[in-house]
C-alpha cells in the first residue's frame, strides 16, 4: 500500500512537471513576454522602455529556457522557467501581472474558503440527489415511471447551464423574492446566497449524472448475484439497496470524483453570475482581464487537485471494495 | 461578378460534408454497417432527431457559402469588392438584414419598446417633451392605422401561413404516401399504413417532424416580410436572423471539435495499444496530463495566447469576418486538442483487447506489417467507439461554446452565437418590463438543437453498442407486441 501511495505520488510530481511546462510553452513561447507587457500595458504606442520595466518589474526579464552567458548550473536556473516552476513547486505563487498589489497565494487562500462553501454541499447534496432519482428510476425500470424519467433526463441535460441561472435568479429573486438576486456575506448569512445557486447547479446536472448512474445500476443489475439474491426471495427494495447500490457505487464514485477538482476551484460560471468571491470567479475575472500570472497558476493548481483527487479516489475503492487491491 | 470567399471554417465543413458522404458510400457496400445504419433508420425517435438535424444542417451549409459583392458605385471603374462578406443566408434573408430599426421591439411588434422623446425636446421652456412609443421604421410598416389593424392583420398572416404550412404537410404525407405505394399494395392502403406506422421505416414519425416544422414555418414566412417575428436586439438587429446565424456557429464548433478530437485520439490510442511498451507509457502520459488540467483553464490559457497571437498578426486577414472566423477555427482546433483524452483511452483499451484476438495473431503470424494490421484490423473494429463519442461529444460542445463565450474565450464577439446571445440577454432580463425575446430565441433554438443531437446520438449509441440497447425504457415496445 505504502509502494503503492510512494509510486502514485511520484508519477503524479512527473504529471506536474509535464503540466507545468505545457503551460510555461503556451505563456512564454507561443507568445513571448513582450507581446504580454504590449497588452497588459496596452494602449497604442508602447515604447520599448516601458515593456523592458513591465518585465524587469515581474522578473520575466531574464532568458526564457536557457541562459547560455552565465556559468555552469546557472545556465539552467538563471532562467524565468527555472524561477517560475521553483516558485510553483513550492506553492509561491507570487504576484499578479496586472494588479502588482494582488498577492495570488493570499487571494487563493482566501477564496478557495468560499469557494468550497458553495460547492462541498452541492458535491454531497448533488451526490445524494442523483443516486436517489437514479435508483427510482432502476426501481420502477420498464415502466411508465421510467419511460418519462429518462425523457426529463435528457430533457434537463440539453438546457444549457446558463438558461437554469438566468431563469432560476429571475424566478426566485425577481418574481417571488426569496432570495438576493446575487452577492456573499460571511458567516451564516451565506446560506442566503448560496441555497439558489446550489440548487440551480444541481438542477442543471442532475439529467445528466441521474441518467448515467441509472445505466451504471441496471448493468449492475444483470449480474448473476441479483438473480441469486432474487431466487433467495428477497423483496426487490432489499436488492436493489442492499446489494445494487453498494456494487454500483464504485463506477458512481469513479465519475463523481471527477468533479472533486471542482469542489476546491468552484464553478466558474455559478460564482461569476451569483458574484460570489470564490476561486471560480477570480479566475473568471484572470480571463477578462488577460492575467497570465494568475490563469497560470491556477492551470497548476488544478492539475495538483486533479491528481490529489484522483489518488484519494483509488484509496477510497480499498475502503468500499475490499476486494480491489491496489498495486 | 461576386467574388466567392472560402472562409477556414467553410472550406472544413465542406470537407467534412464531402468525408460523410465517402463514409456513407462506404457504408453501404458493408452489410455488417449498412445493418447497424439500418437500425438508426428504423428508430422513429433517431429518425426524427436526425431529420431535425439534417435541417439545420441545411442553415449550417447556406451559411457556409461565403461571397464578397462588387461596389455598384466605384468611381474608377475598376472592380472593387465590398469589405462586408455575406453568405448565401444572407442573400436569402437580405429583406430581415436591410429591416433595421433603431433599438429594441417585441416579436410582431409595430411599436418600438421604450419611450421616446417624439417632439418639442428642449425647444421651448414651458413645454414638455412628449414621450410615447415610437412607430418601428418597418416593422408594420404597411398598415395604415397600426393601432386598430395591427391584431387583424397579424392573425390573418397566420392563419393564412397555418394553412399553407399544412397544405405543405398534407403534400409531403402525399408524397410519402405515393412513394411506398408500390410495395404497400396501392395509394390507399399505403396511406393507411402511414398513418398507423406499418412501415418498414418510421416514416410515420419523420413525417410528423417534418409536418410540425412546416406548420411553424407557414406563419413564420408569413410575418417575415412585414415584420421582427422574434422582435429586435439593442442595435434593432432581427432577433430571427441571429437565431440562424447562430446555428451555424453552434454547428461548426460541435462538428469541426469534434472532427479534431479523432486525428489524436484514434492514431495514438491504436498506437498505444497496439504497440505498448514505452510507446504506452509516452501516450499514457500525455493524456494524463491533459486530463489533469480543468477543461476550461486549458481551453482558457490556449484561446488567450490565440487572442495575442491573432492580435500580432493583423495581414493574415482581409475583413472583420475573416478575423472572426479564423478565430472560431482556432478555438475549435484547441478544443479539439485539449478533449481527446477520453476518447483516446476508450481506443486504447479495446485496441489491447483487438490485438490478443486470433485474426490479428493470424496476421502478425502471416507477417502482415503493423501498419496494414492497424489499418485493415485494427480502426475499422474501434470506429463504434468513435462514433458513439463524437456524436455524444457534438451535443455537448454546443453547449460548451455558450458556457466558453460567457468566460470571454469563446468565439469572436463579431460573431453571432448562443453564448453571445444569452450573455446580452443577461442585461436585457434585468430590465423592467423585460426584454425576454433575445433570451427565449437563444433558449428555443439551442434547445432544439441540442436535444435533436442528444437523440440522434442515443439512437446512433443505441445502434452501435448492444449494451446501452438493453438499457432502454421499454415501456412502449412491449406495449406494441
Amino acid at each position: 500500500m505504502l509502494n503503492y501511495i510512494l509510486r502514485r505520488i511520484a508519477y503524479g510530481v512527473l504529471i506536474l512537471v509535464g503540466v507545468n511546462l505545457l503551460t510555461f510553452f503556451l505563456f512564454f513561447t507561443v507568445n513571448t513576454p513582450d507581446d504580454m507587457a504590449r497588452l497588459n500595458i496596452g494602449g497604442k504606442r508602447v515604447t520599448q522602455e516601458q515593456i523592458d520595466l513591465w518585465k524587469s518589474e515581474r522578473g520575466y526579464d531574464k532568458p526564457i529556457w536557457w541562459d547560455e552567458s552565465a556559468p555552469g548550473t546557472a545556465k539552467l536556473t538563471h532562467t524565468v522557467l527555472w524561477d517560475r516552476s521553483i516558485s510553483l513547486f513550492a506553492l509561491d505563487f507570487g504576484h499578479s501581472d496586472a494588479r502588482r498589489a494582488v498577492n495570488i497565494g493570499h487571494e487563493v487562500k482566501t477564496r478557495m474558503g468560499v469557494s468550497l462553501q458553495l460547492a462541498l454541499p452541492l458535491f454531497v447534496l448533488q451526490l445524494i440527489a442523483s443516486v436517489a432519482f437514479a435508483v427510482l428510476l432502476a426501481f420502477f425500470r420498464n415502466t411508465r415511471i421510467d419511460f418519462w424519467g429518462v425523457v426529463l433526463c435528457v430533457l434537463m441535460l440539453s438546457i444549457s447551464s446558463l438558461f437554469y441561472i438566468i431563469v432560476g435568479q429571475f424566478l426566485f429573486s425577481r418574481v417571488l423574492r426569496l432570495v438576493p438576486i446575487n452577492g456573499y456575506e460571511p458567516g451564516l448569512d451565506a446560506v442566503r446566497f448560496l441555497a439558489l445557486p446550489i440548487l440551480l447547479s444541481l438542477l442543471s446536472r442532475l439529467g445528466t449524472e441521474a441518467r448515467l448512474y441509472r445505466a451504471m445500476l441496471l448493468e449492475e443489475m444483470s449480474k448473476d448475484y441479483v438473480r441469486t439474491a432474487r431466487a433467495k426471495g428477497l423483496a426487490e427494495q432489499a436488492v436493489l439497496l442492499r446489494h445494487v447500490l453498494r456494487n454500483a457505487l464504485i463506477p458512481i464514485i469513479t465519475s463523481a470524483g471527477g468533479y472533486l477538482p471542482y469542489v476546491f476551484l468552484g464553478s466558474l460560471v455559478f460564482e461569476s453570475f451569483f458574484a460570489i468571491p470564490g476561486l471560480g470567479a477570480f479566475v473568471i475575472d484572470a480571463i477578462t482581464g488577460q492575467d497570465f500570472a494568475i490563469v497560470r497558476t491556477m492551470v497548476f493548481l488544478g492539475a495538483l487537485l486533479y491528481i490529489a483527487s484522483n489518488a484519494l479516489i483509488d484509496i477510497a475503492y480499498t475502503w468500499i471494495d475490499p476486494r480491489v487491491r491496489l498495486s | 461578378m461576386i467574388k466567392p470567399v472560402i472562409l477556414w471554417t467553410d472550406a472544413a465543413i465542406w470537407l467534412l460534408m464531402a468525408g460523410l458522404a465517402l463514409y456513407f458510400v462506404g457504408v453501404r457496400r458493408q452489410a455488417t454497417q449498412a445493418a447497424t445504419w439500418g437500425r438508426v433508420l428504423r428508430d422513429p425517435v433517431g429518425v426524427a432527431a436526425g431529420a431535425l438535424m439534417a435541417l439545420f444542417l441545411l442553415v449550417t451549409l447556406a451559411d457556409s457559402l461565403h461571397y464578397r459583392a462588387p461596389m455598384v458605385d466605384s468611381p474608377t471603374g475598376a472592380v472593387v469588392y465590398d469589405t462586408h462578406t455575406r453568405s448565401l443566408l444572407d442573400a436569402l434573408m437580405a429583406q430581415q438584414i436591410a429591416m433595421r430599426e433603431t433599438s429594441y421591439s417585441a416579436p410582431l411588434a409595430w411599436q418600438g419598446f421604450s419611450r421616446e422623446a417624439v417632439d418639442g425636446v428642449g425647444m421651448l421652456p414651458g413645454v414638455a417633451a412628449r414621450r410615447e412609443f415610437p412607430r418601428l421604421v418597418f416593422g408594420g410598416a404597411q398598415l395604415v392605422d397600426p393601432a386598430r389593424g395591427w391584431a387583424g392583420d397579424v392573425l390573418a398572416r397566420g392563419v393564412a401561413g397555418l394553412a399553407f404550412g399544412a397544405l405543405a404537410g398534407a403534400l409531403l404525407f402525399a408524397l410519402v404516401a405515393s412513394l411506398i405505394a408500390r410495395t404497400h399494395g396501392g395509394w390507399r392502403a399505403a396511406a393507411r399504413d402511414l398513418l398507423a406506422d406499418r412501415t418498414r421505416h418510421p416514416l410515420r414519425a419523420l413525417w410528423l417532424t417534418l409536418a410540425a416544422v412546416c406548420l411553424l414555418l407557414g406563419p413564420v414566412l408569413a410575418w417575415m416580410p412585414h415584420y421582427h417575428v422574434l422582435g429586435t436586439d439593442r442595435t434593432g438587429n432581427d432577433v430571427l436572423y441571429q437565431s440562424l446565424k447562430s446555428v451555424r456557429t453552434a454547428f461548426v464548433i460541435g462538428a469541426l471539435s469534434t472532427l479534431a478530437t479523432l486525428p489524436f485520439a484514434l492514431g495514438l490510442g491504436v498506437l498505444a495499444g497496439y504497440f505498448k511498451g514505452w510507446v504506452d507509457d509516452v501516450i499514457q502520459y500525455l493524456y494524463t496530463l491533459l486530463a489533469s488540467v480543468p477543461n476550461v483553464l486549458l481551453i482558457a490559457a490556449c484561446v488567450l495566447m490565440v487572442q495575442v497571437f491573432l492580435d500580432k498578426n493583423p495581414q493574415l486577414f482581409e475583413t472583420a469576418a475573416e478575423r472572426g472566423d479564423l478565430k472560431m477555427f482556432l478555438l475549435c482546433a484547441v478544443l479539439g486538442i485539449t478533449g481527446w483524452s477520453g476518447l483516446c483511452r476508450l481506443v486504447r483499451g479495446e485496441t489491447l483487447k483487438l490485438r490478443e484476438l486470433d485474426y490479428v495473431q493470424a496476421a502478425t503470424a502471416f507477417g502482415v506489417s503493423d501498419w496494414r494490421i492497424m489499418r485493415r484490423h485494427v480502426v475499422p473494429n474501434v470506429m463504434h467507439l468513435v462514433l458513439i463519442t463524437a456524436v455524444l461529444n457534438f451535443s455537448d460542445l454546443i453547449l460548451y461554446e455558450a458556457v466558453l463565450t460567457y468566460v470571454g474565450v469563446g468565439v469572436d464577439p463579431t460573431t453571432t452565437s448562443f453564448g453571445g446571445m444569452i450573455n446580452l440577454a443577461r442585461v436585457e432580463m434585468a430590465r423592467d418590463p423585460i426584454v425576454w425575446w433575445s433570451f427565449a430565441a437563444a433558449f428555443g433554438f439551442m434547445v432544439a438543437m441540442v436535444l435533436g443531437a442528444n437523440l440522434f446520438a442515443d439512437a446512433v449509441r443505441d445502434a452501435f453498442d448492444p449494451r446501452a440497447r438493453s438499457q432502454r425504457p421499454r415501456v412502449f415496445r412491449r406495449k406494441a407486441a
